[in-house]
């Protein structure tokens, strides 16, 4: 087999023939679905979720992942926040002309393994190879479809005084991928926090009832989450800056380059926003589960009627301002 | 606890917000009125707007946004030249990212980034060096901004090119000097300041000494300050108890990272490669050895020399960022700023700019 990724390996033939084998099907290997060109899926549409993203990152391999199991965990936990269990992934790769066949393979492999972690079947998938110069390395598109969890969310139910919980600390991945492009001469070791989060999501949902709505702050970090998740749903919102837990390396990582914490990427949190007399509850089931043991309430529903969406910081010093979108700063590409 | 929890720890925090409040208040009550600050450095600005300080302490302290940020400070023309420069047949620019939204006259560098020109984010000088190793065919060209603090990593990506006789490398110098700038404001009279919150990372390579002459000379009172919410307001306290005892000193309140004297190595790497030049800021027009330029036996590094681009003059914008370097407006008092004048719609530096006083305030102060 080659070495490396030519412009025949799209097209259509032989060579694509062999990738799809000796890399896709190899690591993928999924028979029952995988025989026509799309896919057959069992269920009743009303409890079918999708969701599909596209996975640019660089470097590709960062500590912690790489993009593939980025591309897999990403779907994963869009699927989980929306309140559905994960059932099936496509997966579509635009691949640069001379892309090594190495790296391929162990992306792949990375996906495959997240996948069989996650318990979801790649069913699925495309490649395209592009021109030298035309794409960077790799990009993957990942689509997902779940089946909604029997407990649902109330984001209609959010009220005053609802509390607001992050499963761990943030800016991790943000932080990870920064260093691990050398390009910051930071010397940290930290770790993306890249992971599936929906068998913890699951527990945490079917144990604890009154879960308003959830959301994993990725790009744009938790301030721009949950400032759309303020717009979305239409209640103002109020963190406290002292209770959201930010890692020493983070710190000191925006402190060198001007960047704020709330608004580096994560790629394992989510924010879940739950009725306040369940806060308690949801705590111990969070914190129960290694993917949750750092979780930390962070802040409270203001106010919901004639509410506009907006998210308030309250700063260790006792005043409040406001958070907006991530905007302005330039921050490399991440994801 | 480690230390930065300590820097920024509640009760510590709150309790030397109370201590500045008080001091506050007894100048106000001798003289009157508040006392008047001003933080020389970008990243004060920031760290003040967003740790919230600054709007707590609206009744109690004037504070000012002084020159600090190297990317507000440089000139329109130094911009559209820096612009023009890519336009240089086979050149790679390679920029610190704040420079790739700043708008010139007609363009930014990420517009024509987007046109095809090769220019290149990097965090460091040293990087841009690699760049032109790996690029023996092409023009590597660094835009070198920055006040002290950068100035030495200039000096060291030099030495590197130099030992890798490289022929391919150079930096477009338009480095700014604290002292001159503080004395320029100082002299021009234009903003009343009772003391400075001087920079903490500046000072790193100056050491405290270099201050001498805003005691002797101007007998106006600094405290080197460091970044956390703590460090700045114990910097405030020391700077306003100086005032209220009508005392004129220098004080480093940052002593764990700024010496006396400061940083001899970095110093003399300066003073090898660079000799001081003119150098124009904005608003402010050219301030005589106001910035540091590459040393004639040096001259092949020098991309002024290597590239001759002329630009034309630039065109008059309504940006007030000149008046705000000087400390002479608020943000909010620029008709443009939130509305014609965003962080995605910049009209001036001081809006894109990560250290920028209209940024700081748009990010961090803005209730709409
Ligand atoms: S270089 Fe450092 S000390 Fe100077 S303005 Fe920027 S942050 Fe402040
Ligand atoms: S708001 Fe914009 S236009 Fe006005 S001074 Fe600031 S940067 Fe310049």
């Amino acid at each position: 087999m080659a070495q490396r990724i030519s412009m025949a390996h799209g097209e259509g033939g032989e060579l694509t023939h062999e990738l799809i084998k000796n890399v896709f099907m190899k690591y993928f290997h999924n028979q029952t679905h995988a025989r026509l060109d799309a896919a057959i899926l069992p269920w009743n549409s009303n409890e079918i979720v999708m969701t599909t993203d596209s996975y640019v990152v660089k470097p590709i391999f960062f500590p912690g992942g790489d993009i593939g199991k980025l591309a897999i965990t990403g779907t994963v936990n869009d699927l989980a926040v929306s309140g559905a269990k994960p059932v099936a992934i496509t997966a579509g790769f635009i691949i640069e002309e001379g892309f090594s066949i190495r790296d391929l393979k162990e992306i792949v492999k990375s996906m495959a393994l997240e996948a069989e972690h996650a318990g979801v079947q790649i069913i699925a998938g495309d490649t395209k190879v592009v021109e030298r110069g035309s794409a960077d390395g790799v990009f993957i598109n990942t689509t997902g479809i779940g089946q909604l969890f029997e407990q649902r969310l109330e984001p209609d139910a959010i009220t005053e005084g609802d509390t607001v919980i992050i499963s761990g600390p943030v800016g991790e991945h943000g932080v990870a991928i920064m260093s691990a492009r050398k390009e910051l001469g930071l010397i940290t070791d930290m770790t993306s926090d890249c992971a599936s989060l929906h068998h913890f999501i699951e527990e945490v949902v079917t144990n604890v009832k009154g879960v308003r709505v959830m959301r994993d702050p990725t790009r744009g970090g938790l301030a721009t989450t949950l400032v759309e998740l303020c717009e979305d749903f239409r209640f103002d919102l109020e963190l406290e800056e002292s209770w959201i837990p930010v890692p020493d390396a983070v710190h000191g990582a925006c402190d060198i380059l001007g960047f704020d914490p709330l608004y580096l990427a994560n790629e394992g949190k989510v924010v879940f926003i739950v009725e306040a007399e369940q806060a308690k509850k949801m705590m111990e089931v969070i914190k129960s589960h290694p993917l949750g043991a750092s979780a930390q309430v962070i802040g409270r529903v203001k106010s919901c009627d004639n509410a506009s969406g907006k998210l308030y910081l309250k700063t260790p010093i006792g005043t409040t301002r406001r958070l907006f979108r991530l905007s302005g700063m330039l921050l490399p590409r991440i994801c | 606890m480690n230390k930065l929890d300590l820097f920024s720890d509640h009760h510590l925090v709150r309790q030397s917000l109370a201590a500045v409040i008080e001091i506050a208040e007894a100048f106000k009550l001798e003289k009157g009125r508040m006392p008047v600050l001003m933080e020389v450095c970008g990243s004060h600005t920031m760290a003040f707007a967003r740790s919230g300080i600054k709007q707590r302490l609206m009744d109690h302290v004037k504070l000012i946004a002084g020159p600090g940020c190297p990317v507000c400070v440089t000139d329109q023309k130094s911009i559209d030249a820096m612009i023009q420069l890519a336009d240089e047949p086979d050149t790679i620019l390679c920029t610190f990212g704040d420079m790739m939204r700043v708008p010139g006259s007609a363009s930014t560098l990420m517009k024509a980034k987007t046109e095809g020109k090769d220019i290149r984010v990097v965090y460091s000088p040293l990087e841009s060096v690699k760049i032109a190793q790996q690029h023996p065919d092409k023009e590597v060209i660094f835009l070198g901004i920055g006040f002290e603090t950068t100035i030495p990593i200039l000096a060291l990506a030099i030495r590197e090119a130099e030992k890798m006789e490289l022929h391919n490398f150079t930096i477009w110098m338009t480095t700014k000097l604290v002292e001159p700038v503080l004395r320029e404001l100082l002299d021009a009279g234009e903003v009343k300041v009772d003391g400075f919150l001087l920079p903490g990372h500046v000072s790193v390579v100056l050491g405290k000494t270099s201050y001498d002459f805003l005691m002797k000379e101007y007998q106006v009172p600094g405290v080197i300050s460091g970044f956390e919410p703590v460090q700045l307001l114990t910097g405030m306290y020391k700077l306003i108890d100086l005032l209220h005892n009508q005392k004129v000193d220098i004080l480093n309140d940052y002593t764990h990272v700024v010496k006396e004297h400061g940083n001899a190595v970095a110093r003399e790497l300066l003073h090898t490669y660079f000799e001081f030049g003119d150098e124009a800021w904005r608003g402010m027009n050219v301030i005589p050895k106001s910035g540091l330029v590459l040393k004639d036996q040096y001259a092949r590094f020098d991309a002024k020399k290597k590239f001759n681009v002329a630009v034309k003059e630039p065109r008059k914008v309504k940006c007030r960022c000149g008046e705000i370097i000087r400390g002479l407006i608020n943000p909010e008092e620029c008709v443009l700023f939130n509305k014609g004048c965003t962080p995605v719609h910049p009209i001036g530096p001081c809006m894109v700019s990560s250290e920028g006083t209209c940024a700081a305030h748009y990010q961090y102060m803005r209730e709409e």
